[in-house]
């Protein structure tokens, strides 16, 4: 009986490889997705994913050379944690062999993949992560978005000209590179913008995965500033905010974009009505034809508003896409070259042109939480 | 420091140490009859708070029928993982024992991602609970008000269950000597499951309460707390009820009168919580209302 079935399996087995091998079979890219799947910063790599698989079903081929490849998504769960994203990054270039490496949420997670894809080189292209470190001296790092250089001075903007703040006060996430990262570019641009060195009364700092951030909060309530920035991981945000409003503070809260994901509202509730960040792309002011057909699909088939950090996932998918087609060729050189070539490409949040850095140059959002949804407040061109 | 401030610090301090004290009277109650540490206890603290909150979203209970539901799950949930988990090894020694306590942690983190996803969830928090009151300058939510005295009330029934009730000799003659307690017609299979019981039903409590307080509910959400509240129990006297409140509280005293009198080391708030415990050991190895034992050979 035993010897049956092995040899059934066996059969079963070889009739499955001559058709794996068979020249009916497309040949197929695989794309590695980087993302966080799992812990703090999940509900950010989720979203992101949401558009990459949304432009594999829109965009399932690629031509290169002449040949129709088919694109296969290889998904990697970093878990939120920079040790596990080393080794996430690691299994998609050295097991899975994937030609193009997207993402991931948060700057930490992408810059703990950055040696990998660098040794291996294979490219990878950054979605959100928005601090400058990600791309810098690293050839094989790309991204879709803008830098925090650009973001931290465009909220020190909005904090003086428009709310006229002459004093703030920072909390930062001091394990995550992109939270103190940020708060030092908003730092430096407010310093500037009020022409006092003494514009920031106090930098308090927490850790990824705090809950209790009272003490925090009661120091900052001493200080009296006009603003709080609070760049951070979306959780320990809204649970901060929701604190401070527990505490009495009344100083209008700002952050970055990190904050635009349903979990920041769904944790803060009546809280978080009000507080004023940047990103990357709102659905009220579609740019190009890429961001009306982006919009449309993702309507249709999530039947929500989509994030901003999800448009950018289609985006990266699309540039990749665009890059293998333009290089003509797998071979890993000719697809870097073709990547940082990318010019005025049309994606859902604008024209992506990438700099000598492989960064994206393109205008910020400024958005606000009104009555529970994110609402578009004003576009910022880049300087 | 003005004196508001001073005691708005106090506030916070009092309301975070009551939950960690919360937490580290079901640790040490479990360790002190079986003399187990159980790693998992702060997961079961997770399960309790998610079974809460599914109670409220999925079947629309109203919050307190939300905690009982909860509580009564979570109790019955420890009494099975403890009979799946610990009891076959009862009689191995200790240390395979604390390898499965560890065990069950990862497990039941695992399938809390597998079952409710790994992106966070937002605890609906009645308003009652969440109501912010103010006493001049100094102001709170309803639930840090609500938390001690529950703490309180709680450290009371345990006290009286353990010294006066006749389950409560039971328990103490088995952290004793278990095989003498057998041969004495103790039920021992009994009273451990009532131990696990109520360990897990405190455990499910703090987890409800946390949430309420800080509306966050994600699988790995009881790492941490379950960490600091073993510190809390590790400091007061591990197996001691009382020690363990008072081990939680002077944590939360810590932690916050740490950041706010350095605050710019406010990033190594956790640390501090590690440093005290090293000192506390260094100091008094068996903490701080912890008695002396002599280990049995």
């Amino acid at each position: 009986m035993k010897r049956i079935v092995r040899i059934g399996l066996l059969t079963i087995g070889v009739a499955l490889l001559i058709v794996a091998c068979g020249p009916g079979a497309p040949k197929t890219v695989k794309f590695g997705v980087f993302e966080p799947l799992t812990g703090a910063n999940a509900g950010g790599g989720a979203l992101e994913v949401e558009g990459i698989k949304l432009a594999n079903e829109l965009y399932p081929t690629v031509k290169i050379g002449d040949k129709e490849y088919k694109i296969e998504l290889v998904i990697a769960d970093n878990k939120s944690d920079k040790v596990e994203a080393a080794n996430a990054a690691q299994r998609l270039v050295d097991k899975d062999k994937v030609n193009i490496v997207l993402g991931s949420w948060g700057s930490s997670l992408s810059m703990a993949a950055g040696p990998i894809v660098k040794n291996a080189k294979v490219s990878a292209i950054g979605l959100s992560c928005t601090n400058p470190l990600v791309t810098k001296g690293n050839e094989y790092y790309f991204r879709v978005c803008f830098i925090d250089p650009f973001q931290g001075t465009v909220m020190a903007n909005y904090a003086y000209n428009t709310l006229g703040a002459k004093k703030a006060v920072i909390i930062r996430e001091v394990s995550n590179d992109y939270s103190v990262g940020l708060a030092k570019f908003f730092e430096d641009a407010f310093k500037q913008l009020t022409g006092d060195e003494n514009a920031i009364l106090a930098e308090l700092n927490y850790n990824t995965g705090d809950t209790d951030f009272s003490a925090q909060l009661t120091e900052i309530k001493k200080h009296k500033p006009d603003v709080i920035f609070a760049p951070g991981n979306y959780t320990e945000s809204a649970l901060i905010i929701k604190q401070g409003k527990e505490l009495g503070i009344k100083t209008p809260f700002l952050g970055g974009d990190t904050w635009e994901t349903p979990e920041f509202i769904d944790v803060g509730k009546q809280a978080v009505e009000g507080v004023v960040f940047s990103t990357f792309f709102a659905t009220e002011t579609p740019i190009t034809e890429t961001s009306k057909v982006f919009l449309d699909e993702y309507r249709k088939k999530y039947n929500k508003e989509p994030a901003a950090v999800t448009a950018l996932g289609f985006d990266g998918y699309l540039v990749a896409r665009d890059a293998l087609q333009r290089a003509g060729s797998l071979d890993k050189e000719k697809v870097r070259a073709a990547i940082a070539a990318t010019k005025e490409f049309p994606g859902a949040t604008g024209m992506i042109t990438l700099n000598e850095d492989g960064d994206a140059v393109k205008s910020a959002v400024i958005k606000t939480i009104k009555d529970g949804k994110f609402t578009y407040m004003a576009t910022v061109e880049p300087y | 420091m003005t004196l508001s401030l001073l005691f708005q610090h106090i506030v916070n301090a009092l309301s975070l140490g009551s939950l960690y004290a919360l937490l580290a009277i079901g640790y040490t109650m479990v360790y002190g009859i079986l003399r187990l540490i159980n790693f998992a206890h702060g997961d079961i603290f997770m399960v309790g708070a998610y079974v809460a909150f599914y109670g409220i979203t999925l079947m629309s209970l109203p919050w307190w029928a939300a905690l009982l539901f909860s509580i009564v799950f979570t109790a019955f949930f420890g009494i099975v993982l403890e009979r799946v988990a610990y009891k076959p090894l009862r009689d191995s020694p200790r240390i395979s024992i604390m390898i499965s306590a560890i065990g069950a942690s990862f497990l039941l983190e695992s399938l809390a991602v597998l079952i409710f996803g790994g992106r966070p969830k937002g605890m609906p928090v009645p308003d009652v609970l969440s109501k912010v009151v103010y006493f001049g300058s100094v102001s709170m939510i309803t639930i840090s008000l609500i938390i001690p005295l529950f703490t309180f009330a709680l450290l009371i029934v345990l006290l009286w269950i353990v010294n006066k009730t006749k389950i409560g000799m039971a328990m103490r003659a088995v952290s004793t000597d278990i095989e003498a307690a057998r041969l004495m017609a103790v039920d021992v299979n009994k009273v451990v499951s009532v131990t696990f019981g109520i360990g897990s039903l405190l455990a499910a409590l703090g987890g409800i309460m946390w949430s309420f307080k800080y509306p966050q509910l994600n699988p790995l959400m009881g790492m941490m707390p379950g960490l600091k509240c073993f510190i809390a129990a590790v400091i007061g006297g591990i197996g001691n009820i009382a020690g363990a409140v008072l081990g939680g509280f002077l944590l939360g005293i810590i932690e916050i009168m740490m950041v706010a009198l350095l605050p710019t080391l406010s990033g190594y708030r956790d640390a501090f919580a590690f440093i005290l415990l090293i000192i506390v050991l260094l100091i008094k190895p068996t903490g701080l209302l912890g008695k002396r034992q002599a280990e049995k050979v």
